[in-house]
């Protein structure tokens, strides 16, 4: 077996630090892997691009017609709304693949390379960003075909796209967090779907704050969702767009100050 | 200075003094000293939950020790762990490959992660599945993977960066024979290559094989250490074992076995079990139980199995450490 050279290889120089330019280049490698698994798992590809087309089609078709009188009228008021609702469901890949290597032990190996040690961490999140860039484009490119317009201009697409992305980055430490409570994946998956479905649901992503029973009205205003799908909508379709846009920073500000010092804490006591 | 003058400088690859590590209420390691030779392969011994997999962690800057010291080519781990990343390869207990990437991607990571260029990152990694017979596997995802494929595969990620030191936690376990065999040739082809290795192990032939030293640890301590034919010696590696013909003479034939193994054997269903060290004991046995008159229906001499060398250096069987644990 003297064919494996180990120790023969020329030794390179132990160095006493990473450099941030050597962690930024690992976390583009760690990114790298996180999207070159998709393709070996299709059906992940399936549930960030299928499963929000499917969203779209369902309730233009279905509801569309009867909420908002025709299915264009409803996409152009829905659309914004799916989108925020898609990038929240998005970011739970984050803790699946984060707890996966936790449990799996890749972690392990991760972490007895001289690497970074945020690299692991900040490669998962930019892997996650492109994901979500996909997503919306995907969303917005079926919208178009099904009768969305844009009713601003460019620049204001972008900064929709730029403050969704945004928001994601921020909940992307909630996602942290959960995967690295969870015993297991599914457990991951599982919270998504409980946790996220009400949030997600008791806002105006679909319907009108004003078609909601009186009581119901202050939560669903409150919601970060419904606040978020406001801004999308006044910057994408038109509309007041500094309140809604000043307050989703804000709520973006108070979710990674709050959860990524307790993602932090916890990924620390886990590894 | 560069790390082949460190390692050549200190007399030794790893040394480690009063490791101490506990998770709550348990004491995984109870101050533990050990010290590597460089080239050399020092078989950690131990039942399970004796630590091993702590000592690893620690050895691999993966966990930080509650007390102790360990400095791996001369390097702290706790203080200087980003030096100690660049010399160790780990092979942990639990094949830690990405199961949704393909052998080759596997290690192409591993290279890129160390800042290898991306064309000698692929060949690197050719270079490391033919040798560890994966080329046919290559461009599959390791999720369909064999055991004994992604053990070896988990082996070659540890060796894309050229370690100096090699750590392989349990690296058979689980493995059928075909695939231990196969395994301890790997290990070594790489010691051949001057590689100093840290192997755990439950198995005393593993460690016997394998090892120019072994450390026997149990409850997070150090119990014996010494070659492996010293430590042979010292706890007796075969076991004696005979079953009177009448289970009346068991009282004579544990007297006999008892007096010249110079241990008191162990009982059970009318076998006499004992360690011994010397195999011309057998037929000074079969002289002395013939001259006291017993007819012996069963008699065998055959290699001591972990559990009862455990017993002979801790008094206590294996399973019954692994079950109690230690608690501080
Ligand atoms: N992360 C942990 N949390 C709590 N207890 C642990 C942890 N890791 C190991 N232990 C305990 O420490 C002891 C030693 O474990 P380990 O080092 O894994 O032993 P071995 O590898 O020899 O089987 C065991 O009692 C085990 O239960
Ligand atoms: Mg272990």
């Amino acid at each position: 077996m003297t064919t494996i050279s180990t120790t023969i290889a020329p030794p390179r120089p132990i160095t006493p630090r990473v450099s941030p330019l050597e962690g930024l280049r690992q976390t583009m490698t760690l990114a790298w892997r996180t999207l070159v698994q998709v393709r070996h798992n299709p059906w992940e590809l399936g549930d960030f691009s299928i499963q929000p087309i499917m969203f779209v089609l369902l309730f233009t078709y279905v509801f569309g017609g009867a909420i908002a009188g025709s299915t264009g009228a409803y996409l152009t008021f829905a659309l914004p709304g799916i989108i925020v609702m898609n990038m929240l469901f998005v970011t739970m890949y984050v803790g699946t693949g984060l707890n996966t290597d936790l449990t799996k032990g890749v972690f392990d190996r991760l972490r007895s390379l001289p690497i970074a040690r945020w690299a692991p961490l900040a490669g998962r999140i930019s892997a996650d960003l492109v994901k979500q860039a996909w997503s919306i484009f995907l969303l917005l490119g079926v919208g178009m075909i099904l009768g969305f317009r844009i009713g601003t201009n460019m620049a204001a697409l972008l900064a929709a796209i730029a403050l969704i992305l945004l928001f994601a980055l921020s909940f992307s430490w909630v996602s942290v967090l959960v995967g690295v409570i969870a015993k297991d994946p599914e457990k991951v998956q599982i919270f998504g779907f409980t946790a996220l479905f009400p949030v997600t649901f008791v806002s105006n992503v679909f319907v009108q704050t004003e078609t909601m029973p009186g009581w119901l009205q202050p939560i669903v205003k409150a919601n970060p969702v419904s606040i978020l799908a406001d801004a999308a909508r006044g910057l994408m379709v038109g509309g007041p767009v500094a309140t809604p846009v000043m307050q989703t920073l804000l709520w973006a500000a108070l979710i990674a100050v709050v959860f990524a010092p307790l993602a932090v804490a916890r990924f620390k006591r886990r590894v | 200075m560069s790390q082949l003058d460190r390692l050549a400088g200190s007399a030794h690859a790893i040394e480690v003094e009063g490791l101490v590590k506990r998770f709550g209420d348990t004491t995984a390691l109870a101050g533990v000293d050990l010290a590597v030779r460089p080239g050399s392969v020092l078989g950690l011994l131990g039942p399970n939950g004796a630590g091993k997999t702590t000592a690893v962690r620690v050895l691999a800057t993966l966990i930080t020790p509650d007390a102790g010291r360990a400095k791996v080519g001369g390097y702290d781990v706790v203080r200087e762990a980003h030096q100690v990343r660049q010399l160790i390869g780990l092979t942990g207990q639990y094949a830690s490959v990405d199961d949704t990437l393909t052998g080759t991607e596997n290690l192409v990571l591993i290279g890129r992660l160390l800042g290898i260029p991306r064309a000698a990152a692929k060949a690197r990694a050719r270079e490391l599945l033919d040798a560890f017979a994966l080329s046919e596997a290559a461009g599959r995802a390791t999720k369909t993977y064999s055991g004994g494929m992604r053990r070896r595969l988990d082996l070659a990620a540890s060796l894309v960066g050229h370690p100096q030191l090699l750590y392989l936690d349990e690296p058979t376990t689980g493995l059928d024979p075909r695939g231990r065999a196969e395994l301890w040739e790997l290990i070594r082809g790489l010691v051949a290559d001057g590689v100093t290795v840290l192997l755990t192990t439950q198995y005393l032939n593993e460690a016997d094989s394998l090892a120019d030293d072994i450390v026997v640890i149990d409850h997070g301590k150090v119990i014996a250490t010494g070659t492996p034919a010293e430590l042979k010696a010292k706890i007796g590696a075969r076991t004696l074992e005979v079953r009177p013909a009448d289970e009346v003479d068991v009282r004579t034939v544990v007297a006999v076995v008892g007096e010249l193994a110079n241990v008191t054997p162990e009982v059970e269903g009318g076998l006499v079990t004992a360690p011994v060290a010397d195999p011309e004991l057998l037929p000074i046995v079969v002289r002395r139980l013939d001259d006291a008159g017993v007819v012996v229906a069963e008699l065998a001499l055959r290699t001591s199995s972990l559990e009862e060398v455990f017993l002979t250096l801790t008094g206590h069987p294996a399973d019954e450490v692994a079950e109690e644990g230690i608690t501080a």
